[in-house]
């Protein structure tokens, strides 16, 4: 495979960090990555990436839940085995409804909730058993990781970036 | 840029912190050795819990009639105890969901210990409907799973039902909300560890967690949706629970005020047992400087404000059962017939308990203060527990027949199984102190600079939270990416 490289500059100060990649942006660098100990507020929109769409998803899980609610108490209340309880007869699934909101709530919540979190572990690429992919173990702690790829413009970048405030520039060889 | 936050606030974080000094605090009892109060609290704990399983193998082995049950009070004590544990399993997903939504900073500190008690303490409310089975190995019945009975599916008319579906939600989406909080954390004690094993075994608990940029939008994202979601999961949770009284026709049972008082009811003893859970972990863990007294002020008001549902809730309950001039309501567990009947004392100590005594923490310097707060959280769990046990026992112990009156008295194994619950649940929170990061440090650190009493001080002096730029040795390293994941 072929290698590339990548700088990797370290900070050490969300507000630096923040400041320093509108900087790197504004003279049309590309970032790769940043890692964070913790979320930083509108770094997201400074590296210029897409919203996520999780809630979206989260939602329609959420009428699937509902909807699966809904065909289970009609399949096994009304279909399959009608009973007259407490004569009150469950041959119709509209007016047996009231007893089954608790059911579809839960449904709704179990679904949306589950399945929404298992996408975003899906999509993040983390589960049990998964290397963890930071490459320094300072970014779990206090210090904030920029990854920019270089081709031979090493000199120029390193200047920008010490500018910015990096506390320390690493050249890396990305295997 | 972290947010505006009045300077007339009280800080959240006190002592003159730095994003490392918040990894080192919350990294050090997990990296340090248990002290001897540690595995005192442990071994009696888990005598406890072992004693409770004994008496569970003998219920389980011998049949119900073990407990002090009949054939009128068909539950007492383990329907008691169900409710109690549920009820105290309701604070850690409010104050993570519902406190989440309202934006309020000072649940970083608490939340993640109050989730873990909630998941530990719906555990323990999740064995007794499964002991009261008496056949426990058949508890997957309750699922509507095709069985061998024909097509014999389960009753979803039942609250009973419900709550199995409530309770079930509740737990796995706590423990989903928990652990996705936890990933960060994970690999923050991951990246620190310095001994093989425990490096991978926080390896494999952080899932690999790297927090890049776009894991981090979608970990806020996801927490949101989470807490929107769980906020009314929690308040269905004990409104399903009430239902198991309230559509029954039990005078005393049914209630239309049982949902919101039950709710209510329900976050009062919870953050009950938040405040004496936090009371003692604060100081074992060495957390006073992120547990602070704010933090016990603003739950103590929590406090006062469901305690004083409850106590208006209670009002209501009396007045009605008087104002009906119907016989049987003077003999449901708030009535003139409770106050006086043989048990009164359990009438007492509801109304001295969880009435009375929270009503001290109107007072500044009661509410703000540790050892008060520790023993009115006290009085307020024994008080949450009468409170169940009067709804259950005293209510059917006069039924509409006079001569099928009769009293409830515990059988030992009714004691036993409760203190075992008691214990089991404190195995399991002390081991989780010693092994989890008891507060959720990402989050902490993204107030720090708002709310730490460090910067709150320099801000009042004009001194801007950003650091002035250092300018680094213009020295480039050349190195391959192996040997860096082995430095530091």
């Amino acid at each position: 495979m072929e290698s590339s490289k990548v700088i990797h500059a370290l900070y050490n100060d969300d507000e630096i960090l923040l400041d320093a990649v509108k900087a790197v942006k504004a003279e049309h660098h590309h970032i790769e990555e940043v890692f964070c100990p913790f979320p930083v507020h509108g770094l997201d929109k400074a590296m210029g990436l897409a919203p996520t769409r999780l809630a979206i998803t989260a939602f329609m899980y959420g009428i699937t839940g509902l909807a699966i609610a809904i065909w289970m108490t009609n399949y096994m209340m009304i279909e399959d085995w009608p009973q007259d309880i407490g004569g009150k007869p469950s041959f119709s699934w509209f007016e047996n409804m009231p007893a089954f909101v608790p059911i579809m709530f839960e449904l709704t919540v179990f679904f949306a909730a589950h399945l929404m979190v298992i996408t975003f572990y899906m999509r993040s690429r983390i589960w049990p058993f998964k290397k963890a992919e930071n490459p320094d173990p300072r970014t779990t702690d206090d210090h904030f990781l920029m990854e920019i790829p270089v081709g031979d413009n090493v000199e120029e970048l390193t200047t920008l970036l010490t500018k910015t405030g990096a506390v320390e520039i690493n050249v890396v060889d990305k295997h | 840029m972290s947010h505006y936050e009045a300077p007339i606030r009280e800080p959240l974080v006190l002592g003159d912190k730095s994003y490392h000094d918040i990894t080192e605090d919350i990294a050090r009892p997990i990296e340090g050795k248990a002290n001897k109060n540690w595995y005192m609290a442990f071994y009696i704990s888990l005598a406890a819990m072992l004693w409770g399983f004994g008496c569970i193998f003998y219920t389980v082995g011998t049949g119900i009639g073990v407990w002090g049950l009949s054939k009128n009070i068909g539950w007492a004590w383990d329907i008691t105890n169900f409710v109690w544990w549920v009820g105290i399993g309701h604070a850690g997903t409010l104050i993570s969901a519902v406190l989440l939504l309202f934006r309020q900073k000072w649940r970083m500190a608490i939340n993640r210990s109050a989730e873990a008690m909630t998941i530990f303490a719906v555990f323990q409310a999740g064995l007794f409907p499964i002991i009261h089975m008496g056949r426990p190995w058949n508890g997957y019945w309750v699922l509507p799973i095709p069985n061998q009975f024909g097509s014999l599916w389960v009753n979803f008319n039942s609250p009973l039902l419900w709550d199995v579906f409530a309770i079930s939600t509740y737990l796995s989406v706590s423990l989903v909300f928990w652990w996705t909080g936890l990933l960060p954390d994970f690999a923050m004690i991951r990246d620190r560890a310095v001994k093989p094993f425990q490096k991978k075994i926080y390896a494999l608990l952080s899932f690999g967690w790297s927090g890049r940029a776009k894991d981090w939008q979608r970990f806020e994202e996801v927490s949101l949706v989470l807490a929107g979601l769980a906020t009314p999961l929690v308040l269905s949770v004990h409104t399903i629970v009430s239902f198991d009284f309230a559509t029954s026709i039990n005078p005393g049972w049914h209630s239309t005020i049982f949902p919101p008082y039950f709710v209510a009811g329900a976050i009062f003893s919870g953050f009950a047992m938040v405040q004496t859970l936090l009371g003692i972990m604060r100081k074992v863990t060495n957390m006073e400087e992120y547990i602070t007294r704010l933090h016990v002020e603003y739950m103590n008001i929590v406090i006062i404000l469901t305690g004083g549902i409850v106590a208006v809730a209670y009002a209501t309950e009396f007045f009605i059962a008087w104002y009906t001039g119907s016989p049987y309501e003077n003999y449901t567990y708030l009535s003139v017939g409770a106050a006086t009947g043989p048990y009164a004392w359990a009438f007492y100590s509801l109304l001295f308990f969880n009435i009375l005594t929270p009503q001290l923490l109107w007072i500044k310097k009661i509410r703000r203060s540790f050892i008060w707060s520790f023993i009115i959280s006290i009085f307020i769990n024994i008080g949450m527990w009468f409170e169940r046990f009067d709804i259950i026992a005293i209510v059917l112990s006069k039924g509409h027949l006079p001569s099928t009156w009769w009293r409830f008295e515990p059988t030992f194994v009714d004691v036993g199984i409760f203190i075992g619950t008691i214990g089991f649940f404190f195995v399991l929170f002390l081991l989780y102190a010693r092994t989890f990061p008891v507060i959720a440090q990402a989050e902490v650190k993204t107030i720090l600079k708002s709310s730490g009493e460090f910067y709150k001080k320099r801000r009042e002096q004009g001194i801007p939270t950003k650091p002035a730029i250092v300018l680094a040795d213009n020295k480039i390293t050349e190195e391959d990416s192996s040997d860096n994941k082995n430095k530091k």
